[in-house]
C-alpha cells in the first residue's frame, strides 16, 4: 500500500497526461469488446436474430411468400391437433411444477430426519444426469401394457387380485348337455335341483392340462363317495381324458379335479351356501336343511384375468409421461428446498419446539412462509422446463398416440419438421413458446437488478 | 411418552424414505436388467423373472452394439459434439464474463441485462433460422453446426454465471495486480481463471450433461453421419418391442456417462445444476 502511494506522488509529467488518459481509456475499451465479442457475437447472430426472424416469420405463410398478419395465431387455436398442444402444456404447467414442489419440499424436511440423508439425496438426484432419451427407455419398457412385460401394470395386477382374487379357470366353460346351464353373467347353475343326500358331478371343459393348477388330483375317487343324508357334495372336474378314451358327462379314472373353483348352494334365488372344492375337486355341503336347491358356480370364477391399466393409452399418456417427468426432477426440487432449510434460523425452530409446538405446526407456521421465496425460485424454474418438455413425450408416447400427448414443442417440430412443412405456423408456435416464458424473462431481469443494488 | 412418539415417527420416517428410495431405483435396475436380456426373453416376460432364472442374463447385447458400427459412430460423435462445446461454452464465457464483470465499455449493463433475458429462450425459437442459416453456410446436418448452435444457446447462463462469479473477486485483488503493470490477458489467465475454478468447473459439468444428453438440437442439424447417441436410438423407437435389445443398452451406455460424471463430481454438478435454475 505504501509503496504505492509513494508511486503516485512521485510527481507525474504534466504534458499528454490527460491525451494519454484518453487513449489508455479507448485501448481498454478495445481491449474490452475483444474479450466480450466472440460471446456477443455469436449469441447476436444464433439466438437474438432467430428470434426477431421467427417474429417476422410468424406472420407469413407456410411458403414464407404472402404476408398473412394474425392468421397463424388464429390458425393455433382453430386447429384441432395445436389446440390439444395448447391444453397439454396447459395441464404439464398446472400439475407438474405442483407437485415437484410439494413433493420436494415433504421429502426435503423428511429426510433431515435421517442419517442417510446424503445418500437418500444423490439417489433423488441422479436421474437428472440421465437423458430424457434413457428416461423415455426406461418409462417405455415400466409402462408397457401387458402386466408381463411392464414392471407398473405387474404391480398394478399383483394388488388388485390380492384384494379381488383371481379367477383360476378364464377359459373354462360347461360340457353342452351335461346337466349345467349358462347364467346370463357367465356363471353356471345345475339345471335340476339336488337335496341333501344327494352327490353331483359338474363336467368342465375348455381348461388346457397345462393351465391346470399343479395341485390338482384326479377326480375318480372323490365322484364315488356317498353323501350324508344332510350333506351335498360333488365334484367339479375336468371332463377330458388325456390323450382320449374318455366318456362325456361321466368322471373317468384319470380325469382331473378341478381344485380352488368356488361352488355356491343356492335355495329360492338366495346363496345359502358357499365354499371351494378340494384338490381332487371334492365339494361338500353340511348341515344343509331338507329341500331342494341349485348348485351354483359363480362368475368370478371365469372371469378374464385384470390385466392392469393401458398407460400409454390416450387417456392416460399425458399422466403417466408426467410420472416419468417426477421421476426425473424430484431431487432437484428436493436438494434446492433442502438447501434453503439449511439457512433457516435454528433458534426460532428450538424456540418453537421449546414452546411445544408440534412438527406439523412448526411446519406450518415457520418452515413454509421462511422458505417462500425458496418455493418461488423452484417453482418458476419447473414452470419454465415443463413449458419446454419435448423428449420425454417425443419417446414415450407410442406413435399412435402421438396426438394424445403432443405438447407445444413436440407439435411445433410436427408443423415445421415433421411433416407438417408449415414453418409459419410452427414460427408462430415458437414465438408462442417465447411468449410463455416472457414473465420469466421478467422475473429473472428483475431479480439481476434488485441483487445489483 | 413424547420420546417413544419422536421414536416411532423417525421410524415410520425411515421406512417411508426406504420404499422412496426403491421406487426410484426400480426404473434402472428395470433397464439396466432388460439390457442384459435377448429380445425373446425380454417378449415373454419382465426383468424381474431374472430373479428366478438367472440364466437369460448375458452380455450379448452389449457385444453386438460394439460391433454395430452405426451405434459405435454415434458414441463417438457424441464425444465429438459435446467435448468441443463444453470446452467452447466455457472459454467464451469466461471472456466475456470477465468483460462484463471488470471491463468497461459502452453499453455493458444494457447488454449485460440483454444476456440475463437471453436466460430462458427457448431453443424451438432457434430451430427454424439457425437451420436456414446454417443451410446457406455449409455447416447444416455437420457436427461443427450442431457444436455452434449448442456453444450459442448454452452462453447466456454461462456468461451469466461467469460474471456473477467473477464479480465477487476482491477489487483490490485486481488492481494490485494492474498496478504491477499487468496486462488484461495476464490478470484473466493468471489471476481470474485460477480464482474462478470452482465456477468454471461447475459450468464446464453442466453444459457438458447438457449437450451429451440432447436430442431435440441433434434431431435437425445433425445428419445421418453427424448424429449422436441419442438420435441414433431414437430412431430405433418405432419397433419399440423388436428393438429393446438394442435399445435398453444402448440407452444403458449413453446415461453410464452422465451418471458416472456425476457421481466423480456430485459437489460440483449439484451447485451447477442449482445455479442454473434459473435457466
Amino acid at each position: 500500500m505504501t509503496a504505492t502511494l509513494v508511486k503516485e506522488a512521485a510527481p507525474p509529467p504534466v504534458v499528454g497526461l490527460a491525451d494519454r488518459a484518453r487513449r489508455l481509456r479507448r485501448r481498454g475499451r478495445i481491449v474490452a469488446l475483444l474479450f466480450a465479442l466472440p460471446a456477443l457475437l455469436l449469441l447476436g447472430a444464433l439466438v437474438v436474430y432467430p428470434v426477431l426472424f421467427s417474429i417476422g416469420r410468424s406472420f407469413f405463410d407456410a411458403s414464407g411468400t404472402r404476408f398473412v398478419g394474425g392468421e397463424n395465431y388464429a390458425e393455433m387455436f382453430r386447429d384441432p391437433a395445436t389446440l390439444k398442444a395448447v391444453r397439454n402444456t396447459a395441464i404439464w404447467v398446472v400439475v407438474a411444477p405442483a407437485l415437484l414442489t410439494g413433493l420436494g419440499l415433504i421429502l426435503a424436511v423428511l429426510v433431515e430426519k435421517i442419517r442417510w440423508a446424503t445418500a437418500f439425496k444423490l439417489l433423488l438426484f441422479m436421474p437428472m444426469a440421465v437423458s430424457f432419451l434413457a428416461a423415455g427407455i426406461i418409462f417405455r419398457l415400466a409402462y408397457d401394457e401387458d402386466p408381463n412385460k411392464g414392471v407398473l401394470n405387474a404391480a398394478v395386477v399383483s394388488v388388485h387380485d390380492a384384494f379381488t382374487g383371481t379367477s383360476a379357470y378364464p377359459t373354462a366353460r360347461a360340457r353342452d348337455g351335461q346337466g349345467l346351464t349358462a347364467g346370463e353373467d357367465g356363471s353356471y347353475r345345475t339345471g335340476a335341483s339336488v337335496s341333501p343326500g344327494d352327490s353331483v358331478a359338474l363336467a368342465l371343459v375348455g381348461v388346457p392340462p397345462k393351465d391346470l393348477p399343479t395341485d390338482a388330483e384326479p377326480a375318480y375317487a372323490a365322484a364315488g363317495r356317498e353323501a350324508a343324508p344332510d350333506e351335498l357334495r360333488g365334484v367339479v372336474y375336468l371332463d377330458f381324458t388325456p390323450g382320449g378314451g374318455g366318456e362325456r358327462g361321466r368322471v373317468d379314472r384319470r380325469e382331473s379335479g378341478l381344485p380352488e373353483m368356488k361352488v355356491e348352494a343356492v335355495r329360492d334365488g338366495r346363496t345359502v351356501a358357499g365354499t371351494t372344492t378340494a384338490s381332487d375337486g371334492s365339494f361338500r355341503f353340511s348341515g344343509l336343511d331338507a329341500g331342494s336347491y341349485t348348485v351354483r358356480l359363480p362368475a368370478s370364477n371365469f372371469a378374464p384375468p385384470y390385466d392392469g391399466i393401458s398407460w400409454l393409452g390416450p387417456a392416460l399418456v399425458t399422466p403417466a409421461i408426467i410420472g416419468a417427468y417426477l421421476w426425473i426432477w424430484t431431487g432437484f426440487a428436493m436438494v434446492l428446498i433442502g438447501a434453503g432449510l439449511a439457512t433457516l434460523p435454528r433458534d426460532a425452530l428450538e424456540a418453537a419446539r421449546m414452546d411445544g409446538a408440534g412438527e406439523w405446526q412448526i411446519f406450518r407456521r415457520i418452515t413454509v412462509p421462511l422458505l417462500a421465496p425458496v418455493l418461488t425460485v423452484v417453482f418458476v424454474t419447473l414452470v419454465i422446463n415443463v413449458m419446454k418438455v419435448f423428449d420425454l413425450v417425443y419417446i414415450i408416447a407410442p406413435g399412435p398416440v402421438q396426438q394424445d400427448a403432443t405438447v407445444l414443442a413436440t407439435q411445433m417440430w410436427l408443423v415445421s419438421f415433421g411433416g407438417g412443412n408449415n414453418q409459419g405456423l410452427g414460427s408462430a408456435l415458437g414465438v408462442l413458446l417465447l411468449l410463455l416464458v416472457v414473465p420469466a424473462m421478467v422475473f429473472n431481469v428483475r431479480r439481476f437488478r434488485r441483487s445489483q443494488r | 411418552m413424547n420420546a417413544l412418539r419422536r421414536h416411532l415417527g423417525n421410524g415410520l420416517v425411515q421406512a417411508f424414505l426406504v420404499v422412496v428410495g426403491l421406487v426410484w431405483m426400480t426404473p434402472l435396475a428395470g433397464l439396466f436388467l432388460s439390457s442384459l436380456r435377448s429380445a425373446e426373453d425380454t417378449a415373454k416376460g419382465g426383468w424381474w423373472t431374472v430373479f428366478t432364472s438367472p440364466g437369460q442374463l448375458s452380455f450379448d447385447n452389449y457385444s453386438a452394439l460394439l460391433k454395430n458400427a452405426g451405434i459405435t459412430q454415434a458414441f463417438w460423435n457424441t464425444v465429438l459434439i459435446s467435448v468441443p462445446t463444453t470446452v467452447l461454452v466455457v472459454v467464451l464465457a469466461a471472456l466475456a464474463g470477465y468483460a462484463f464483470a471488470w471491463l468497461d465499455f459502452p453499453g455493458r449493463d444494457a447488454v449485460f441485462l440483454v444476456v440475463v433475458a437471453l436466460l430462458v429462450v427457448p431453443v424451438q425459437i432457434g430451430l427454424l433460422p439457425v437451420a436456414k442459416l446454417f443451410g446457406q453456410l455449409g455447416l447444416f446436418g455437420t457436427i461443427p453446426g450442431v457444436v455452434l448452435f449448442h456453444v450459442a444457446y448454452g452462453l447466456p447462463f454461462a456468461v451469466f454465471l461467469l460474471r456473477n462469479y467473477f464479480v465477487e473477486i476482491p477489487k483490490e485483488m485486481l488492481e494490485a495486480a494492474r498496478m504491477d503493470g499487468g496486462s488484461e490477458w495476464r490478470i484473466f489467465t493468471r489471476l481470474v481463471l485460477p480464482v474462478g475454478r470452482p465456477a468454471l468447473a461447475s459450468l464446464a459439468i453442466f453444459q457438458f450433461l447438457w449437450v451429451w444428453n440432447d436430442m431435440l438440437v441433434a434431431l435437425l442439424f445433425a445428419d445421418s453421419s453427424a448424429q449422436p447417441l441419442t438420435v441414433a436410438l431414437q430412431s430405433q423407437i418405432r419397433q419399440f418391442g423388436s428393438n429393446i435389445d438394442v435399445l435398453a443398452p444402448g440407452a444403458f451406455v449413453s446415461l453410464v456417462v452422465p451418471v458416472a460424471v456425476f457421481f466423480a463430481f456430485q459437489r460440483h454438478f449439484v451447485q451447477g445444476v442449482m445455479a442454473g435454475s434459473v435457466k
